[in-house]
């Protein structure tokens, strides 16, 4: 039988797991969150949008190595233990953070410098691919018989909390220093910060103990010699996995990539938002939606976990084109009326300090909101009396009022959507495997579902409204959210009919 | 129900071969022989690693659900 653990015991085993998780989605996320700066940073800069791709191609990277950890750790953590096996990713995971904040730019090393990036990128993926199995087993194991989606739920808000700490750090670092502060050498302190809070989460989980599941099963000489073949190798088991991947994680995946990340990327390129506007806004409803998925845990250990998890779902296929829509009119300037004799323009004339003519127009709308247009005009040669100009355009917008608000609601219903189906993957997940190849074989499908399927979206959505646009499509910014919409629609359908809503682990002989 | 989660294996191998097809011939090689640095990373992403998750796992899903493995009594 299980090992009782106390409440206090308990609290003590989330508060662990939880901040030690935390910590490695918030050095996984302020990658992404950067992107832009880090494209300038460590990729050649001739052409910009082909450095931003490259950062996504990292960014991808570090995705894809995902599954690649939860089988190399996976694998561990069933054969020595979930403690362990979590304590090293959690210093992988802090070193590699650290140390991308310490590698000097493309311009003082060249092609080494993108070459380190990606490197200690994929180190992050692999970090992170062996962590979240290891936490979320850890804590399901210390959890009472039918509270597992509860307790296992603190573990699911760390990921929407790693974001959200991560662009707080960034708002605040940007915050405290001036722009050109923060581009030369700013955007390096989110990275360097990260190896003080990987200490202290190593010194909180260096005195916790194995879980009990483990412990007895190490103890009776129940666990596995080769977790890979029995998770794999084995039909009975291997179904579980590609059920968990088809019927839940894929699904999942895409919902939780959506609302978190699509619609950051939709505010800033599409929309035009400002850009710590959308930040901003983002966090805001992250904040919001966060305890919901303790709401759900909790849910799903009344009601069972995959009607839950299936709403989520059914509900994104169903709403995303309109929320999107809705999104886009809120700043789309053609319903708007513009308050004509408001409209500004300042010039800044080219000095000897910066050659640049920069004319700077503000346009005020009825509703409250204004956009800023620069256009910069640049000499070629850098001098301020050249023969030849190139001119870039800048434009933001800004929202106040009613539309702020609409806009957090927005992204707080999508944020909500995730709480739906991220809550109660985990009990879901843990329930279905054995604890002698339960890390292993939870693992694989969650970093599948969320790494590859999820971590593709982003590059495979941009690619689809690319095309429409392309294509002279009226409504190209909708035709991205195809494939979340497809991936989660097929995923609702395998799960509603194959997934029993009383599916445990049975023992594989 | 128990037959209809056995007819629809057919349709998950079938849609495994499709996401195979435009994986490939949509998305894969003409990203990769578009001689883009950029358009070659996501063409070699798409076809070496998510092509075959999808249409592996998913064929061998639509198989195991063709076979009966997915019926109340097996699970």
């Amino acid at each position: 039988m299980q090992e009782q653990v106390s409440k206090k015991g308990i609290w003590k085993v989330i508060g662990a797991s939880s901040l030690g998780t935390l910590i490695e989605w918030y050095d996984f996320f302020i990658f992404g969150s950067l992107s832009i700066v880090i494209s300038t940073k460590f990729f050649p800069s001739d052409n910009p949008t082909a450095a931003f791709l490259s950062t996504l191609a990292t960014f991808a990277a570090g995705f894809v190595v995902r599954p690649f950890g939860a089988l190399f750790f996976g694998r561990l953590g069933d054969l020595i233990g979930r403690k362990y096996t979590f304590m090293v990713t959690l210093m992988l995971m802090g070193g590699a953070t650290f140390l991308i904040g310490c590698i000097p730019s493309y311009d003082s090393i060249g092609f080494l410098a993108p070459l380190i990036v990606l490197i200690l990128r994929l180190l992050q993926g692999l970090a992170l691919g062996g962590e979240y199995g290891g936490a979320a087993t850890y804590v399901a194991e210390h959890a009472p018989n039918g509270e597992r989606g509860y307790w296992t739920s603190w573990i699911q808000t760390t990921a929407t909390f790693g974001l959200f700490i991560s662009l707080v750090v960034i708002l605040l670092t940007k915050f405290f220093l001036s722009e050109s502060q923060f581009d030369s050498w700013g955007w390096r302190v989110p990275f360097l910060l990260s190896i003080i809070m990987v200490y202290v989460s190593y010194l909180i989980r260096r005195n916790m103990d194995e879980s009990p599941e483990f412990k007895k099963a190490k103890a009776e000489g129940k666990t596995s010699t080769n977790p890979l073949k029995e998770s794999f190798g084995n039909k009975y088991n291997l179904k579980f996995v590609l059920l968990a991947l088809f019927g839940a994680a894929m699904g999942q995946g895409v919902v939780w990539y959506t609302g978190q990340f699509y619609s950051m990327s939709f505010m800033k390129t599409v929309m035009f938002l400002d850009s710590d506007q959308a930040d901003m806004i983002l966090g805001i409803a992250l904040l919001f939606g966060t305890p919901f998925f303790v709401v759900f845990g909790k849910l799903s250990d009344k009601v069972g976990r995959k009607w839950v998890m299936l709403t989520g779902m059914l509900l994104a296929v169903l709403t995303y084109r309109p929320i999107y829509q809705a999104m886009y009119h809120i700043t789309d300037v053609s319903n708007k009326q513009e308050l004509v004799d408001k409209r500004t323009e300042v010039i800044s004339a080219p000095s000897s300090e910066d050659p640049r003519e920069i004319i700077t127009t503000t346009k005020y709308y009825s509703d409250g909101a204004y956009s800023k247009e620069e256009k910069i005009k640049q000499a070629t040669d850098g001098q301020v009396q050249a023969s030849e100009h190139k001119t870039i355009t800048k434009s933001s917008m800004f929202l106040s009022g009613a539309n702020y608000v609409k806009l957090i609601a927005l992204i707080f219903i999508q944020i909500l959507y995730i709480t739906l189906v991220y809550g109660p993957i985990a009990a879901f997940l843990v329930e279905i495997f054995p604890v002698k190849i339960r890390y292993t074989s939870m693992s694989l499908p969650y970093h599948i579902g969320n790494g590859i399927f999820g971590g593709l979206l982003p590059a495979i959505s941009t690619y689809l409204a690319t095309n429409a646009k392309g294509a002279a499509d009226p409504t190209f910014y909708l035709e991205g959210l195809w494939y979340p919409i497809i991936i989660s629609a097929v995923c609702f359908v395998i799960g509603a009919l194959y997934i029993n809503k009383n599916m445990v682990a049975k023992d594989l002989s | 129900m128990e037959n209809i989660k056995k007819i629809l294996g057919i349709l998950w191998i079938i849609l495994a071969l499709l996401t195979a097809y435009f994986c490939i011939a949509q998305f894969g090689l003409p990203k990769i022989i578009s001689g883009k640095q950029e358009d070659v990373v996501f063409g070699i992403i798409i076809l070496f690693i998510l092509t075959p998750i999808i249409s592996i796992g998913l064929g061998v899903f639509g198989y195991f659900a063709l076979t009966g493995e997915y019926q109340k009594d097996k699970m």
